[in-house]
């Protein structure tokens, strides 16, 4: 349907013009893929079965009738969605070798607009953390770690020290994801966010980062971490290209009684011309302690260059937002307690050897399954959903839930259209330094901008806006009203445009693709 | 995702129960390990159930003769929808437990009764009539051997004027025989242990059907903390009803309470009431015919193609068909006598062509299933009533002849004596005499 709307897609459009076919695009990406393997952003690489769906992709354009804009375009899945025949493992050891017999809702739509799946994406394991530093098949690099803008700014410390340690991380927990799109392995790539692991990661590897309004698109085959909080989100390289896959993605599914009725209209993005009539909201409470320098010289930036053009622009207050980070905890664990409930070696998974007793078998698999994170969500979600402590901690965490929520409502209503806020605290860290940190504080720290969002079910996109004195990507944080991704998404084009964020300069060992980054083709819009 | 049909079922058997219907019900995550429960959670409805405060009214008879019949009420707490786990088998010669979860997550309905029944008999006729309406509204086949209906018991005991006593529940009751044997046994258990100076734990005891007594189950070590959270995947359960439905609504996505309360079909009560009125049969009668499945449709099938009135025919199907059934447990589907044969055979009775007596032997053969019509068995047997009446007098004269003592009693005055007479007349005729004409003719003779 989009294919008759006038978008402009690049590579779509040079596949339609038959100057580029989908197996040689995908060809050109598992090629690439084997080459950046040192980021360790793909788990599976599906080279069989995405040459395949190239093939047939390409008998659809050669017979005049492709699906859509998104027929032939290699795609990446964050390994948390279930894909059937291809192993599904959540990073973690309980599901190493597990072969899902169904797709993912929003797999299966990609696939029938003819996406090609080139793989599944890297993750904190069972998608908890905000590195993507604790999945068993190890961390994920930064693509940027490895671009001549990073390693212009950064100052070896003696000279036998290379890339190798200095390297920095891709934020979480979808950091596969965006390091893959990032680094140009694929056009689009599925993450998910629950309380920001797709706008962080994005923000930190230069990238588009949509998370949806909750309930838009289906979870169906997402191996839920928060049922009531998780959204499949969507990365690419620009704007156009995330509005298209929403497009494919969005609207009800019978089989998640969490998504809406109404039905959903794909739409163009336009090109705003006039943000006169715009009202823009600044939070705060989002200058929250431990907020870089540079970041907030960009964030004052980004309100003048929308002062300038006419929007009006005031700040105001969401002031419950100190809450969410204590009510996240509460409500995310307790949730995975329930979740991960039904790993227990019996069905499916990992099973371990001790077969002293039913229990005895269960506390072993449990135990070897899952990593100390997911150990300790579990154990704190039990604590806090006990009988004496219901009460206190989960009924008190939904009202205090139900307050943050209502403090958007409040803002929104007053007449403000969209906020404008960071996405990330600072640039990427390098690994040696954020894992000093456990998980549980990194995870605290970094959430601040991002999970309230998840809390009150809102859109929210992160847009890469410049690069940081290290030469890494840093990226503002537009948040939206619910259901209302189009005018969300229209802004953040706008903004897009306004700041020309550079295009990343991959210095990858194999040279036969330093010229690959300059092809029109680096996004499908 | 929620399944509609088990919603609807829902509705209907709150609404045959009396009860009121949640218009919002909640749904909440029960969480335990177990093998048979796959997901380490079951989906139930904790908080908000979707019925609550009903009635189930059920009949008892006083004796053992179905001549009297009380009718009792239970208060239902509430009906609440849940999933089932799977089935677990103990192979204890292997010590493996072996799991099936086909069933695991189909839907359920938990009834919730009050404890207001004081005995075995009272529970199982009450979970009879729980039965019947399920049967009738279809929400369920309920029979127990096969697991549609399961049924735990939960059993007190306390002196008149104290407070309710410490309850244990029972569980693998597989009948309704053994609802009635578990319950009476474990009241008998929990009096004499208390008589001696014990106490009663709240534990949970299993049903022995072959010892015919309850034993403590294996130990749960304490109390279980279920962690119940609510169901984040499924919303709040709306059910409408006509003044609160939206409109320009897909019917397919809505539920009204309305539209189902108008189709309910006639419950058990209303049934039998129907039948008393209509056929002018005993209430005790009614509660037989529809005890046993097909034995109404039978009934009614007997009555509509005979001239005997209903009031006659259904001694025939009480005491004749369903006592032969029984005997050789079979059902009425399985009756080698089919409504047509027995009817054609009460229509030979009626028009007095044969006597009662020989009707019953003409049973008897229908019974052997060989395909003869009961005229055929009559002529085979030579059991027509004597038409002649010459040769029915020359009989009683014989009989008078032969019973002088007998005669001078009745001259007497003792008029019970010519029953003996008429007896030896049927004997002579080998049941093949109208007794009624006997008596005249007897009689006629006499005076």
């Amino acid at each position: 349907a989009a294919l008759s709307g006038g978008l402009r897609f690049q590579v779509s459009k040079a596949l339609r013009e038959g100057r580029v076919t989908p197996t040689d695009l995908c060809q050109k990406c598992l090629s690439l893929i084997k080459s950046t393997r040192f980021l360790n952003a793909y788990i599976t690489v599906a080279e069989e079965t995405a040459l395949k769906q190239a093939e047939e992709s390409e008998e659809r354009y050669r017979r005049g009738q492709p699906l859509g804009v998104l027929d032939g375009i290699p795609i990446a899945v964050k390994d948390n969605f279930n894909t059937a025949g291809i192993e599904t493992t959540c990073a973690s050891n309980m599901l190493k070798g597990y072969i899902s017999p169904y797709n993912a809702t929003v797999v299966q739509k990609l696939l029938d607009q003819g996406a090609v799946l080139l793989g599944k994406t890297n993750l904190d394991e069972f998608a908890m953390g905000s590195g993507s530093t604790d999945g068993v098949f190890g961390p994920v690099r930064n693509p940027w770690s490895y671009s001549r803008q990073y390693k212009e700014k950064s100052v070896p410390k003696s000279h036998s020290e290379d890339e190798e340690s200095n390297w920095v991380i891709t934020g979480g927990s979808s950091g596969g994801s965006a390091a893959a799109v990032s680094s140009f392995t694929c056009f689009a790539a599925l993450g998910s966010d629950t309380g920001g692991s797709t706008r962080n990661p994005a923000a930190h590897c230069g990238v588009v980062g949509l998370k949806p309004t909750y309930g838009l698109i289906s979870r169906h085959g997402l191996i839920p971490l928060v049922n009531s909080m998780d959204v499949p989100g969507i990365l690419t390289r620009c704007v156009d290209d995330a509005a298209v896959v929403l497009g494919s993605l969005a609207g009800h599914d019978p089989k998640d009684s969490t998504t809406i009725q109404d039905n959903f209209k794909p739409f163009e993005l336009s090109d705003l011309t006039d943000v006169s009539k715009l009202s823009i909201g600044i939070p705060k409470e989002y200058h929250a302690p431990g907020l870089s320098s540079e970041i907030l010289a960009l964030w004052s930036k980004a309100t003048d260059l929308f002062k300038n053009a006419g929007a009006k622009v005031i700040e105001v207050s969401l002031p419950h937002t100190r809450y969410s980070i204590v009510c996240y905890h509460v409500l995310c664990t307790a949730e995975v307690a329930s979740n991960m409930a039904r790993f227990d070696g019996l069905e499916y998974g990992h099973r371990s050897d001790m077969n002293n007793s039913t229990e005895s078998m269960y506390a072993a698999t449990r135990r070897e399954g899952f990593n100390g994170v997911v150990r300790g969500r579990i154990l704190s979600g039990n604590y806090f959903l006990l009988k004496q402590n219901y009460e206190n901690y989960f009924v008190k965490a939904q009202k205090v839930r139900r307050l943050i929520a209502s403090d958007f409502v409040k803002v929104f209503g007053s007449g403000v259209d969209i906020l404008l806020t960071p996405t990330t605290l600072s640039d990427a860290v390098p690994y040696m330094e954020f894992i000093k940190e456990d998980n549980r504080t990194r995870s605290a720290q970094d959430d601040i901008l991002t999970q309230a969002a998840n809390m009150a079910g809102l859109p929210a996109i992160n847009v890469p806006s410049a690069l940081s004195e290290r030469g890494l990507p840093v990226g503002l944080q537009f948040i939206g009203q619910s259901f209302q991704e189009k005018q969300l998404l229209t802004v953040a084009k706008w903004f897009e445009k306004q700041v020309k964020f550079p295009m990343i300069q991959l210095e990858v060992k194999r040279h036969d693709h330093g010229a690959f980054q300059h092809e029109k083709s680096a996004s499908f819009s | 995702v929620l399944n509609r049909r088990c919603v609807e079922a829902a509705v209907m058997t709150g609404l045959a129960l009396n009860c009121s219907i949640n218009k919002k019900s909640l749904f909440d995550r029960k969480h335990y390990f177990y093998a048979d429960l796959p997901a380490g959670y079951q989906i139930t409805q904790q908080r908000v159930p979707i019925a609550v405060n009903g009635s189930l009214s059920y009949s008892l008879c006083i004796d053992n003769k179905m001549s009297q019949m009380v009718t009792k009420t239970v208060r239902i707490k509430q009906i609440q929808l849940e999933q089932d786990s799977g089935k677990s088998l103990h192979d204890d010669t292997r010590s493996q437990t072996l799991v099936d979860l086909n069933r695991a997550g189909v839907g359920l309905m938990e009834v919730v009764m009050e404890p207001d029944m004081c005995c075995g008999e009272e529970a199982a006729a009450a979970v009879r009539e729980l039965q019947l309406i399920l049967q009738t509204l279809g929400s369920s086949q309920a029979v127990m051997a096969e697991g549609q209906l399961r049924v735990d018991a939960n059993v007190s005991v306390h002196h008149p004027g104290e407070p309710y006593g410490v309850r244990t529940e029972v569980k693998n009751i597989n009948s309704i025989r053994f609802l009635a044997k578990a319950i009476d046994y474990e009241i008998q258990r929990q009096i004499e242990e208390l008589e001696k100076g014990g106490t009663i734990l709240n534990e949970t005891r299993a049903f022995d059907s072959k010892l015919g007594c309850t034993v403590p189950m294996r130990d749960k070590e304490g109390k279980q903390d279920y962690r119940f959270m609510p169901e984040p995947n499924l919303p709040p359960l709306i059910l409408y009803d006509a003044k609160s439905l939206p409109a320009n609504v897909n019917h397919q996505q809505v539920v009204n309470i309305d539209w189902i309360h108008e189709r309910l079909p006639d419950l058990p009560s209303v049934k039998r009431a129907k039948l008393v009125e209509r056929y002018g049969i005993l209430p005790e009668h009614s509660f037989t015919l529809l005890n046993e499945d097909g034995l109404t449709e039978y009934f009614e099938n007997v009555v509509k193609q005979t001239q005997m009135k209903p009031k006659k025919v259904i001694g025939w199907i009480l005491n004749d068909l369903l006592s032969y059934l029984k005997q050789h447990s079979l059902t009425v589907k399985e009756s080698p006598v089919s409504s047509f044969l027995l009817a054609d055979l009460l229509n030979l009775l009626e028009k007095k062509e044969i006597s009662s007596t020989a009707a019953k032997q003409v049973l008897a053969e229908l019974w052997k299933g060989e395909g003869k019509t009961p005229l055929e068995i009559v002529k085979e047997k030579k059991l027509e009533v004597i038409q002649n009446q010459k040769e029915l007098e020359q009989i009683c004269q014989a009989v008078i002849d032969g019973q002088e003592n007998e005669v001078m009693a009745i001259k007497a005055g003792n008029q019970k004596v010519l029953n003996k007479l008429i007896g030896l007349v049927q004997r002579q005729t080998q049941g093949r005499s109208n007794p009624v004409l006997v008596k005249q003719l007897l009689e006629k003779k006499l005076s």
